[in-house]
């Protein structure tokens, strides 16, 4: 093994920081770290989940994360309604949510047997509409107690970077570690030899679809307490970034393959070329294609750099 | 140039191919003349499937050089990893290979090429070609690669190499196959034929060539050599036959009794009938309905062992070890995390048991030969503690000296209590279990135990039906 593939999505994500930070010749550095760490945390989160799906195999993907942060955000502050000291509560209510979601997910790929893209689409809008449903588009602030910490650091770095970090060794472990991690890892290579090989395949896709949406909604609560309450398209953007930084990050989309640092390198990536295309003063047309472009070269240069090795 | 290798179909010189520091082709020099049948043996790993690939132009020698004096077309190859694609039709098979067959209305011709290449080789075969491979049973798939090899396909073939051809293949198409090599060579086709059957070996091949790592041990005509001067060429330690006075003990009680089958502790029951007569398929109904799909279970009543590898048993992405040891993982680890030091002891304690050849374990599973590939799914099996073994005709692809070791691990195992469920192309090796059950269209036609077992009466029950309508 000559390179490993996430060294692409870390030196992407530092040449993005350097042409940014070159550009207000050195001040605004701390700013941009900060902003991209705090953001980059959402995707990161969001983007373990769907890392671990993608994993399962060809058609496996959750299109029902947007959704779920929405719905999961939108129910927590509703619970908490801005009272200090409820902030577990509305976590517990948050992944409680999400676990709901996920046996919703799953039971419609069981037992319907539908492909998980159809099914994670439509449960998707039963969300949405959920939410909708829940709030009547009011905005709910969170407690302050939340919101502080949502936005305060330790030791320098924002405590959303910290969870990330927390969450993306707890999957690593898994994956690397764990019984679990193997059977996960030999479902998604050829799930027919898996099943033939005693792995009990259905528990370990069960067990995937539920993590996705636990993961998606602590990003929602998360988000939501961050940005001030929870917002009904607070969630959009990150479906096309849950599966981007799969990809940039160096995991095979064919499956039975993932990399949990390529994920946090690419999720730093995705926010500092928007920062970058931002600060270059570029307007919203043009940074569309720009990141369209950028994420496409760089999935080529990983690509072609495996498939030499 | 020598005359012999100017009239020759394709001759090597000092040929030599190295992956990284493997050698797997160690300077190799011979050629092969029209007419000739060359019978290639060797031990899984000896460089063989190298050899072909290097004559069909999938690699270039790493040094020497690979000859064609009369042109390279005409050269065909038939593996026994079956490469056709499963989502077309046969005839669609056949125009990937047929650069020819283009334009509107190709397919009649294609319809037409492949069916007449099929009635040559194996008459009366029932093989539709409109029919789409994945329907076709796994020595159907067979029967279609090799048309295609023998299909003129615009020209007409002057070498056609057949790599464990007949692994898949019960007794009757076999031989059919084998009349039809006769013939080709007779008509002054050329053919290299790869098989881990002996037998056949001696019934199609002019010359035999022996290959032992990488070189060639011995090169002579095929009435030189006798069969066991032939397994002492390619350097085995045991001979043939040693285990064949098997003797058979009382068995414990029933442990499984599914799909009409049975079988009780410490038997080894066999399942027999022509190929494709849903033996496979009554075993992995066998098994899944063993296992669930919801628990693991720390200790499983049955593991699987596949014969179709790539669909059923390999892992691709993964090394030697932990294809190894996959299936036991629950056993082994503690608190839910893998016992990275358990798994790699038992992982090598089997590669010298069963003889994997590999001097790194965490290798790329992709990185062995067929033949080993099998070994570690052997492997897998084995060192769990189930009490019930299903095997798919594992043997596909299996040298003559690995398949011994494999008999006699059985054997000892089933002395130990466990219980094999044996499905096997091979009527030799049907014959060594205590118990076989006869399948024909799907329904269990004949029991037989004891000295019941024979070899006719077997083909009785294979065929009784077909006779009989």
């Amino acid at each position: 093994m000559t390179m490993k593939p996430w060294v692409w999505a870390w030196t992407a994500a530092a040449l993005a920081f350097a042409a940014t930070v070159l550009l207000t010749s050195g001040r605004g550095a701390g700013e941009l770290a900060y902003a991209a760490l705090s953001f980059g945390a959402f995707a990161a989160i969001v983007g373990l989940g769907q890392m671990l799906v993608i994993t399962l195999g060809p058609g496996n993907v959750d299109l029902s994360i947007p959704a779920c942060m929405t719905l999961a955000g939108t129910l927590a502050l509703k619970a908490m309604g801005t009272t200090d000291g409820t902030a577990f509560l509305g976590l517990a209510v948050a992944l409680a949510t999400g676990l709901a979601m996920g046996c919703a997910n799953f039971v419609l790929i069981w037992l319907l047997r539908l492909p998980p893209i159809i099914a994670t689409l439509a449960a998707s809008l039963i969300y949405q509409s959920l939410a909708i449903w829940s709030n009547r588009g009011l905005r709910i602030k969170p407690p302050e107690g939340l919101a502080d910490f949502s936005t305060g650091r330790f030791i320098g770095v924002p405590n959303l970077a910290w969870i990330a970090l927390g969450l993306a060794i707890l999957v690593w472990l898994l994956l690397e570690r764990t019984i679990w991690g193997r059977w996960l890892l030999a479902s998604g290579q050829n799930a027919r030899a898996a099943r033939l090989a005693g792995i009990p395949v259905q528990a370990v896709r069960a067990a995937t679809y539920l993590s996705v949406a636990v993961f998606a909604a602590l990003a929602g609560y998360l988000l939501a307490s961050f940005s001030g309450g929870a917002a009904l398209n607070m969630g959009a953007e990150y479906l096309l970034m849950s599966i981007a930084v799969v990809v940039i990050g160096g995991s095979s989309i064919a499956g039975g393959n993932s990399n949990v640092p390529g994920v946090i390198g690419a999720a730093l990536f995705m926010f500092l070329v928007v920062s970058m295309l931002n600060s270059y003063g570029a307007g919203a047309g043009i940074k569309s294609v720009l990141t369209g472009t950028i994420i496409i070269a760089i999935v080529i240069a990983a690509s072609t750099r495996r498939s030499r090795q | 140039m020598t005359d012999l290798e100017r009239t020759a179909v394709v001759a090597l010189r000092d040929a030599a191919k190295h992956f990284g520091p493997v050698k797997a082709l160690n300077g190799v020099s011979l050629s092969v003349a029209p007419g000739e049948c060359l019978g290639l043996v060797g031990h899984n790993g000896a460089g063989k499937s190298t050899l072909v690939n290097l004559v069909n132009g999938s690699f270039a020698p790493s040094s020497g050089e690979v000859t064609f004096p009369g042109g390279p077309e005409g050269v065909r190859s038939v593996f026994q990893e079956l490469s056709l694609c499963p989502n077309l039709t046969v005839a669609e098979n056949l125009s990937i290979a047929h650069s020819g067959l283009k334009g509107r209305g190709w397919r009649r011709p294609a319809r037409a090429e492949i069916l007449a290449s099929l009635d040559t080789v194996f008459p009366d075969h029932d093989i539709d070609p409109d029919a789409e491979v994945d329907q076709l049973t796994i020595a159907e798939r067979q029967m279609v690669e090799i048309a295609i090899g023998f299909a003129p396909r615009g020209g007409s073939a002057k070498l056609v190499i057949l790599d464990e051809p007949t692994s898949s293949l019960d007794e009757g198409i076999a031989r059919q196959l084998l009349s039809h090599v006769r013939a080709f060579c007779a008509a002054g086709g050329a053919v290299i034929f790869i098989s881990h059957m002996l037998g056949e070996v001696f019934a199609v091949a002019s010359r035999i060539v022996v290959l032992k790592d990488g070189k060639v041990v011995a090169d002579r005509p095929a009435q030189d050599f006798s069969r066991q001067g032939l397994v002492d060429a390619m350097g085995h330690v045991a001979a043939e036959g040693t285990q064949s006075t098997i003797t058979r003990i009382a068995h414990g009680e029933v442990v499984i009794r599914a799909e009409g089958l049975e079988a009780r502790r410490g038997e080894v029951v066999g399942l027999s009938g022509l190929a494709g007569h849903g033996q496979a398929a009554a075993l992995a109904r066998l098994y899944l309905a063993q296992t669930s799909d919801w628990r693991a279970g720390r200790g499983a009543r049955a593991v699987f062992v596949a014969g179709d590898r790539p669909r059923d048993g390999v892992l691709p992405l993964w090394s030697i070890l932990r294809n190894i040891s996959i299936s036991v993982l629950g056993r082994d680890g503690k608190g839910g995390f893998v016992n990275t030091a358990a798994e790699r002891s038992l992982a090598e304690e089997w590669k010298q048991r069963i003889g994997i050849r590999t001097n790194d374990l965490t290798n790329p599973i992709l990185s062995l030969s067929g033949g080993n590939q099998q070994k570690v799914l052997f492997a897998r099996a084995l060192a769990s503690d189930a009490e019930i073994i299903v095997m798919d005709d594992p043997m596909r692809g299996v040298d003559v000296g690995t398949k011994q070791d494999v008999y006699a691990i059985i054997r000892a195992e089933a002395a130990k209590g466990r219980t094999f469920l044996w499905y096997s192309t091979e009527t030799e090796e049907v014959c060594q279990c205590d118990r076989v059950f006869v399948f024909r269209d799907s329904q269990i036609s004949a029991e037989l135990t004891g000295d019941q077992i024979t070899e006719d009466r077997i083909l009785e029950a294979s065929f009784e039906m077909m006779e009989a309508s």
